[in-house]
């Protein structure tokens, strides 16, 4: 997966609740064997709707043609399991998503693909969205070792993040490389789960 | 004396391979469940790596999703649905991983089948790439849904990168009166805790009302887990579930068998083990269920109106809930019980295993000898969740009572509750569902879900509009 160390791009708000996988990429687009190319699905049918005001979808105006970043509220990508979320956000240029919470499998398949959550409070959301607001002016720098945001008006604010994700996302880490180095430990565990409980072998 | 553990405890503390310093667990997996729509790029993967798969004995595959609920000896028309699965079974083939084929009888919905042929068993670490794995936690196994990466973690090294996740306990007083079940149950209880209410935990059930419900209506309960946000939902095991396993083609043999319930009866949460948060929920609460919006956290009793936004504080849920309202075509203050429907879903791995048609059955045949068939004007499909649940149904004669009452009896899979395969809703069409999420465009774009029980669905069948099951109930 490709580094994250840091982001300095156009942030598009998107500030709706619980935007749940469905709405970030429908089931008609998970038919493809290939994990590119699903951008062409992303928000579809939420972006039909255009930004409830008469406009087009946030993602469709000239001045967020480049987002690379998103600004969302509470729940983000909650419901189902599909990773197809997470690529289409990439395809479509996404790599990192900020908002209030989100789901535990959307996480960490975000994580997996070099996309990175962060989450703050609501007033800190509030804020963000805001500066979001202000179109292709609203440039934010994501500095992921330094765990800063840095705001269009030279405001900072910092972020949490798990330590191993982000150990992982600075170094564009394959875990199952990793994983593998620690065969040795996974054939000891099996040995000894075969004979305290031989019925699961 | 040792500290007191939860039932969650347990189990990953004997799935652990390591534990870093930071937290981060290496943690064994002893079952994966593969089906076709998140296991090709995992596959591509491994390919690309020259990886192998680690334990094929450990690893179950079966199509659902995309395949067809009509007549399948033609093969499945959609291109690219068609394709997903032929890759699942040449996939399978390359990489020795068992597969159950679409013509085989023991094809279903994968939540379906892990139980049935006693694959899920207690104290077992199962994953899958699918949300709704929480189903299996039923057993008092700890099972949750993982991407597609995770997918290729898992057969390449038969373990997860994890950190463990917070306990919480739901408890839930009383007896379950006719017409109240345990799809009621869940929904009751995620309006409580709402869609993220259980994100960071596994929640696990207990009380005397969930003690008291079969192992299909155990699974129903947390099946639906995921729609409270909790990644895994945990019931602890006991008689009902070692008699529920005995026999059952994957389960342990005789001999094995009794070591194995040894083992099980060890699992349960110890007196005074600490849960993080810990909810209450009494049964005499509880009405019929049914959802008005397009989050499962939107519901109400049956009884109900639609709620009015206007009512509400919030700028930010009033805006939510004005969307939800015009995009499933509901006017505030309208009695639920006046909604008319269109058509009737009755499946998926939340309700289409046997006891969820005998729901139904029961249903039509108490209306067919009032004269009743299903509402005219209103197309409802029953779609068994396994071919082993069709088998049972119809050597119950269930499918006879069910065709002769109106209803379309199908071949089994995911069919409406995603709407992958031919099986849609039209936009602005509204179902009376039993499957598990009524986000917008779920059962196809525009289509607009109610989600109930079984036993509701079948009553909204015969009235052509939402309906309280206990009109029907004798
Ligand atoms: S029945 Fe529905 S929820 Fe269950 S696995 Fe299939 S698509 Fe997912």
């Amino acid at each position: 997966m490709e580094k994250f160390t840091t982001l300095t791009a156009v942030a598009a708000p998107l500030p709706m609740d619980n935007v749940d996988t469905d709405k970030i990429i429908p089931a008609r687009y998970l038919k493809t064997i290939k994990r590119t190319g699903l951008g062409a699905g992303l928000f579809s049918d939420i972006r039909k709707d255009g930004d409830g005001k008469g406009g087009p979808f946030v993602l469709d105006q000239p001045a967020y043609e480049n987002a690379k970043i998103l600004v969302v509220g509470d729940n983000f990508g909650c419901g189902s399991s599909r990773e197809h979320a997470a690529w289409a956000l990439l395809d479509a240029g996404i790599r990192c998503v900020i908002g209030e919470s989100f789901s535990d499998i959307f996480s960490s398949n975000a994580g997996k693909n070099g996309i990175l959550l962060i989450q703050l409070p609501p007033e800190q959301i509030a804020k963000l969205l805001d500066d979001a607001s202000r179109g292709a002016n609203a440039t934010l720098t994501v500095d992921l070792e330094a765990q800063t945001i840095q705001g269009p008006d030279g405001g900072t604010i910092s972020f949490e993040v798990d330590p191993w994700k982000k150990h992982c996302l600075l170094n564009g880490l394959d875990d199952i490389g990793l994983t593998l180095q620690k065969k040795g430990e996974i054939d000891s565990f099996e040995a000894g789960q075969k004979a305290q409980q031989p019925w699961l072998y | 004396m040792a500290q007191p553990r939860t039932l969650f405890e347990k189990i990953w503390d004997n799935h652990l391979v390591e534990r870093q310093d930071d937290g981060t667990c290496l943690l064994y997996i002893d079952r994966h469940l593969v089906h076709e729509v998140t296991s090709p790029q995992a596959f591509e993967g491994l390919r690309l790596t020259g990886r192998k798969v680690r334990r094929p004995d450990a690893t179950l595959a079966v199509p659902d999703h995309n395949v067809p609920t009509s007549d399948r000896s033609k093969g499945i028309e959609d291109e690219e649905s068609r394709i997903q699965v032929e890759t699942l079974s040449a996939n399978c083939a390359e990489f020795g991983v068992p597969l159950i084929e679409m013509n085989d009888a023991r094809q279903g919905i994968v939540h379906i089948i892990g139980p049935e042929q006693g694959l899920t068993q207690p104290g077992m670490t199962i994953v899958c790439g699918d949300s709704h794995t929480s189903t299996h936690g039923a057993f008092g196994a700890l099972a949750f849904g993982i991407g597609t990466s995770e997918v290729e973690h898992v057969l390449a090294t038969q373990t997860l990168i994890q950190r463990p996740a917070k306990n919480m306990r739901i408890a839930v007083d009383g007896d379950l009166p006719p017409g109240l079940t345990a799809k009621d149950l869940v929904l009751a209880i995620i309006g409580k805790i709402g869609t993220a209410g259980g994100t960071g935990h596994v929640i696990e059930y207990a009380g005397p009302a969930v003690r008291a419900l079969s192992m299909e209506g155990r699974m129903t309960v947390c099946n639906m887990s995921i729609e409270g946000g909790a990644r895994a939902g945990l019931i602890a095991p006991d008689q009902t579930t070692f008699d529920y396993l005995k026999g059952r083609p994957m389960a342990p043999k005789a001999g094995a068998y009794e070591q194995a319930v040894a083992f099980w009866q060890t699992l349960p949460s110890d007196e005074g083990a600490r849960y993080d948060r810990e909810v209450t929920l009494s049964v005499g609460e509880i009405e019929p269920q049914v959802t008005w919006g397009t989050s499962p956290e939107d519901v109400l009793p049956i009884s109900g109106v639609v709620p009015d936004p206007s009512a509400l504080e919030d700028e930010g849920e009033r805006q939510g809930m004005t969307r939800s309202l015009k995009y499933m075509g509901l006017t505030p203050g309208t009695r639920l019980q006046d909604v008319a429907v269109d058509k009737v879903f009755i499946g998926s791995c939340t309700n289409g295993r046997i006891e969820d048609l005998r729901a139904v059955a029961a249903i039509a045949e108490g209306a067919l000898k009032q004269g009743r068939k299903v509402a005219e004007g209103v197309y409802a499909m029953v779609v068994p969740g396994s071919g082993l649940v069709k088998e049972q149904a119809e050597s119950e004669g269930l499918d006879r009572i069910l065709v002769e009452a109106g209803f379309d009896w199908r071949e089994p899979g995911c069919s409406m509750c995603l709407a992958m395969n031919a099986d849609k809703l039209k936009p602005g069409e509204r179902c009376a569902s039993t499957s598990n999420r009524n986000f917008e465009g779920r059962q196809g774009p525009g289509g607009r879900t109610h989600l109930m029980s079984p036993g509701m669905a079948a009553a909204a069948a015969f009235k052509g509009k939402l309906a309280d099951v206990r009109e029907f109930l004798g």
